[in-house]
Formats: C-alpha cells, structure tokens, sequence
C-alpha cells in the first residue's frame, strides 16, 4: 500500500507542476481529462461499486448545471454555493428514481432502461422550458472573477478541475474501506447473498445513488461554467450519459483509478481523432474510429484496463513487499 | 375537442405505429434469443433507410419494392456483426455488453454520415402526397402501404419462426439455451442468423420509412429509443406483443400531440415505459420475463 500512496504523490506533484511546462491547449485537453474522471468516478460509484446500471446519468449533470447557472443568472448567487444546491436537486430526483427502480425490484437491463427513460424525459422537459432557454439554449454571461466561477485561459480550471478529481478518488477510497463500501461490494457480486446476510439493500442502493447523483450534478455546475453554454442536446442528451460511463468502464469498473486510467488514454485520443480529421474534412471518422477502438478495448480488456495493469504491476509489488 | 381530429390522429398514429412494430419486432428477437439490447439498432434502421433512398436514386426501385434488398444487406451486417462483437460479449458483464454496443451503434452510424454525408434528404415518390379519403378521414397513401408491408413482413418472420428448422432452432435457444445445445443445436449459427433477422427487420422498416420522412445519419436515434418503450410495453422478448406494443405506442404518440407540442410526443412513450416498467416489468404479453 506504501508504495502506492507513495506514488500517487508523486503523480500529484507533477500534476500540480504540469502547467508550467505546458500550452494552453494541452491544459485543455487536460482539464476534460479531469471533468471526465470525475465524471466517471461518480457514476462508477452507484454501477462499479453498488451494481445498479445507470445510463441516465446526464440526467444529474443537467439538473446541476441549470440549478447552479440559474441561480447565478438569475439570484446572483456565485456558483461555489449554487452548485451544492444543484447537488442537493440531483440527489433528490436521483433518490426517487432510485425508489421507483429499487423498490419495485428492477434489475440489469430493466433499470437500464428506467433511467434512459428518465434521462430523456428530462431532456426533452428542459427542451421545452422557456426559462431555461427553450430550443435555443441558454448562454452563460462571461464574468470572470473567482466569486463567478469564470476564468480566462485554461489555468484556473485545470486546477479546479484536478481538485475535482482528488476530491473524488478520497470519496470513492474513504467509500471504499468503510462499511458502506463493502455493503456496496457485496450487493453488486450477490444481491440475494448479502439480503440474506442482513444487508438492507434498497437502502444502500438508495445511499449509492444519492452520492453518485449528488456528485454528478457538482461536475455539472464545473460543466456549465466552462463551456458557457448549455443546450439539453449537449448536456443532457443519451451521448453525454455514454461519455461519462465510459471512460470507467474501459479503466476498470468498481476500481478508485479505473475513471482517471481510462480518461487519461480515451479523452486525448478522441479529442486528438477530432481535431486531426475535421481538418482532413472527413467529419465522423473520428468517431468511426473511436467506436472500433471502444469494441476493441471491450473485446481485449473485459475487465477494464487498471485490472490489466494490476496483473503486471503484482510480482513487483509483491517483490517490495517482501523487501 | 371534435371527433374526428381524434379519429384523424388514431389512424395515422395506427399506421405509423405498423412501422415501430416491424422496427421493435427486430430488437425483441434480439433480445430475447441473445438477452443483449442492440443499441445499434437505430443505426440499422438508418442504413435500411440509405440503401433504399440510394436504389430509388439511382435505379429508380420504389422503397416499397426495395425493401426485400435492404433487408437482406441487413441480414448480412446483423450476421457480420453478430459473429465479430455480440458472439464475444455474450458472458461478459452487463455494462461491458452496453458499452461494446454503443460503439458499434457509433461505427455504424457515423459510416453513414461518411458514405451518404451528414445532410438531410427528402425523395420524392410519385404518390407521396396522394391520399384516401375513407369518410371523413384522411389516410396517407405511402403510410397506408407503409403499414401494410410492415405487418407483411413481420408475418413472413412468424412463418420462418414457427415453420423452419433454422427458425425452430431459434426459438428454442430462445427458450433454452442450454437445452437446445444438449440436443445438439450449433447456438453460434442460430444466433448469428437470428441476429440477421433482426437486423433484417428493420433493414426492412428503414426502406418503409423512407417514402414517410427525410433521411439523414441521425433518424435513427429517436426510433431507437421509441422501439425500447415498445419492446417494454410488449414484454423483452415477446414478438407478439412488439407487435401489438408497436400500434398502441403509435397511437398514444400520435394522440398525444392533441394536448404536448409534437416535439414532446417521445415523453409519452417514455412516461408508458416507466409505468410498465414499474408495474408489469415483464410487459403486457410477457411470460417468463
């Protein structure tokens, strides 16, 4: 474990040094690493962890960021408060999904299905709501200033963002190891199992959905005060829930590091395929190719990349622990 | 509210509704032979959709004549598909099924906004707005042919499902898998072909479509999500009940737009699937779940 922590730290350390050597545009690429990890980590909370399939999941993203933006817009309120209130709001409709869903008994597929349902439903009532921009979306007044949340030039957010992802890897560690945790575990490998062994599993599928709803909509609130613009086509649409589950699920599903791993290779990859092929004018190869490399990594590392890496990393961890 | 306006929107939501049966017939197959739900079914329509509008371009085919061709280029992509991605994702975790899915949905996809490019067309048939007028209400020609061809089609499939051996095959992996293998079924031939046959549905309803609305890469995805509802109202699995589920969601879409603008009308079938999925999980005409 030693050596572990040991190394993280130097990782951190060069990641809090990394701006200096760096461009602007490679800070970019760099913060959506962050946004998608953290992202990924959230939803890798309630699927990785606890089990239940959430395909929903920009559902909370959008709900964080229309609360924290209208709120900012409309209030003046700064969105570092605002945020926790859309927090607030994406638990409470996360935890009634979750009762509808786990109370009723739907499993796998069908609670798949359930949140695709209500992911689309709230985007299309968001489609249709005038203050929230109606069809034409709603743009954020650019005010740059730490109390507003809007900064000029990547800097700022990359380190907004890393904390973000810090934040989420001690959540998910601090998860991990307590009871809450292993409760998680337990219902995800056996449901029927740790109901037997007197695990309460509604209730801590509903404390797993709470979290991962809750943080999901923080990452909206980042979201929306980077990019400025929100439009539920490009916040709350089946894509966006696809991006987020993604990445994890590639790294490694139910693993702290799985979200930042398969962000760290998947983000620069399609940004990069993005860039190079729109200038060749062959609009959507890129995610032609994207796609293919999605099956391939499926095909190749059914249980996520960090399990692969894990199982090259073991004789030498096991070496230094016998040293 | 008068009568007739219901009546009006009952039929035409009735006659697309033939359509979302053939489309959610094909994905219920899938699923209920493979347990696997094909995301990329809306990308299948689409490319049903292309193959017919490029053979009414360039030969003149009506897509109501075409649709046999569309089908059978989807028959072979679902056998492609099947045996490259979905015959090695069968065991795997849920998620992982999902996620290998999505990205064939994006491979398809996107090749045809690559082959065919990313703007809308609309053909134009030589009866595309010719109508019949039965009473008071007005029916839609290519709608009414539409529906028709539709439930043609699905009839041909029940037939090749109930009458030969490679369909009896099918039904039986369905129903057992490991019993069909002990009586010595070779499952990755039937699930290959029964891949085919669901993509070859909706190959099929994509050709139906295109005389109805304008083709592009992504009018697919809509389609994809409505014939989820539809396969839920039916029952995951149950092809009867895709049938019947098609025509109830048509309806309900189409009256819908009397009181939520048109554009809302997906919230309906959406609010139907969350009720059944809470209520009656299994669907109106599922049996085992």
């Amino acid at each position: 474990m030693k050596i572990i922590y040991s190394f993280l730290s130097i990782l951190l350390l060069i990641l809090l040094l990394l701006p200096n050597f760096v461009s602007d545009y490679i800070l970019g690429i760099f913060v959506l690493i962050f946004f998608y990890a953290y992202m990924g980590q959230s939803w890798n909370v309630l699927t990785g962890y606890a089990g239940p399939i959430s395909l929903g999941h920009s559902l909370y993203l959008g709900i964080g960021a229309y609360i924290s933006t209208k709120l900012a817009m409309d209030l003046g309120l700064t969105p570092w408060i605002g945020m926790w209130i859309g927090g607030l709001g994406a638990a409470l409709v996360g935890l009634a999904i979750g009762f509808l869903g786990f109370r009723f008994g739907l499993k796998g597929v069908y609670f798949v299905l359930l949140t695709i349902a209500f992911g689309e439903i709230g985007r299309l009532t968001v489609l249709h709501l005038k203050p929230l921009g109606h069809m034409m979306g709603l743009f954020v007044d650019f005010k740059p200033g730490l109390a507003n949340f809007h900064f000029r030039g990547n800097l700022p957010y990359y380190y907004i963002a890393l904390g973000f992802v810090v934040f989420s890897l001690i959540v998910v560690r601090a998860l991990e190891v307590s009871k809450w945790g292993r409760y998680f575990v337990a219902l995800r490998e056996d449901e029927d199992a740790a109901e037997s062994l007197g695990v309460n599993v509604f209730k801590y599928k509903m404390i797993a959905i709470g979290i991962s709803s809750f943080m999901t909509a923080l990452g909206g609130t980042f979201y929306a005060n980077y990019i400025f613009y929100l439009h539920p086509t490009s916040v709350m649409s089946m894509w966006v829930s696809i991006e987020i589950i993604m990445r994890p699920i590639i790294g490694g599903l139910g693993t702290p590091f799985g979200p930042l791993i398969g962000s760290l290779l998947l983000t620069p990859l399609s940004e990069i395929a993005r860039s190079y092929f729109t200038k060749a004018g062959l609009e959507g190869i890129h995610i032609v190719i994207y796609g293919l490399l999605l099956i391939a990594a499926v095909l190749f590392f059914p249980g996520g990349i960090f399990a692969f890496i894990k199982k090259i990393l073991k004789p030498i961890l096991r070496e230094s622990k016998q040293m | 509210m008068d009568l007739n306006l219901i009546l009006q929107l009952t039929t035409s939501g009735f006659l697309l509704g033939g359509v979302y049966s053939l489309i959610a017939l094909g994905l219920s197959l899938i699923f209920g032979v493979m347990k696997i739900i094909n995301f990329a079914h809306g990308a299948m329509l689409v490319w049903g959709m292309y193959i017919a509008f490029t053979l009414m371009n360039w030969t003149g085919i009506d897509p109501f004549f075409s649709f046999a061709v569309s089908a059978a280029c989807l028959f072979v992509l679902g056998y492609i598909v099947q045996r490259t991605v979905v015959n090695r994702i069968m065991t795997f975790h849920e998620s992982m099924q999902v996620i290998a899915m999505v990205g064939v949905m994006m491979v398809l996809e996107n090749m045809a906004q690559l082959i065919w490019g990313p703007d809308p067309h609309s053909p134009h048939t030589k009866y595309s707005l010719s109508t019949i007028w039965l009473g008071s209400i007005m029916i839609d020609t290519p709608r009414l042919l539409a529906f028709l061809l539709a439930f043609l089609i699905a009839a041909a499939v029940f037939v090749f499902l109930k009458y030969t051996d490679i369909g009896k095959s099918i039904r039986a992996s369905a129903d057992n898998r490991t019993g069909a293998l002990i009586v010595g079924t070779n499952v990755n031939r039937v699930y290959a072909v029964c891949f085919g046959v669901g993509a070859a549905c909706v190959g099929a309803a994509g050709s139906l479509l295109v005389p109805l609305m304008p083709v592009s890469p992504h009018t697919g995805f809509p389609f994809k999500l409505t014939s989820f509802a539809i396969v839920i109202l039916g029952g995951m699995g149950s092809l009867p009940g895709a049938m019947v589920g098609g025509l109830m969601i048509g309806v309900a879409e189409s009256l819908g737009t009397v009181f939520i603008p048109s554009s809302l009308k997906q919230v309906i079938s959406f609010g139907i699937m969350v009720l059944i999925l809470l209520l009656r999980p299994k669907g109106l005409f599922g049996g085992k779940g």
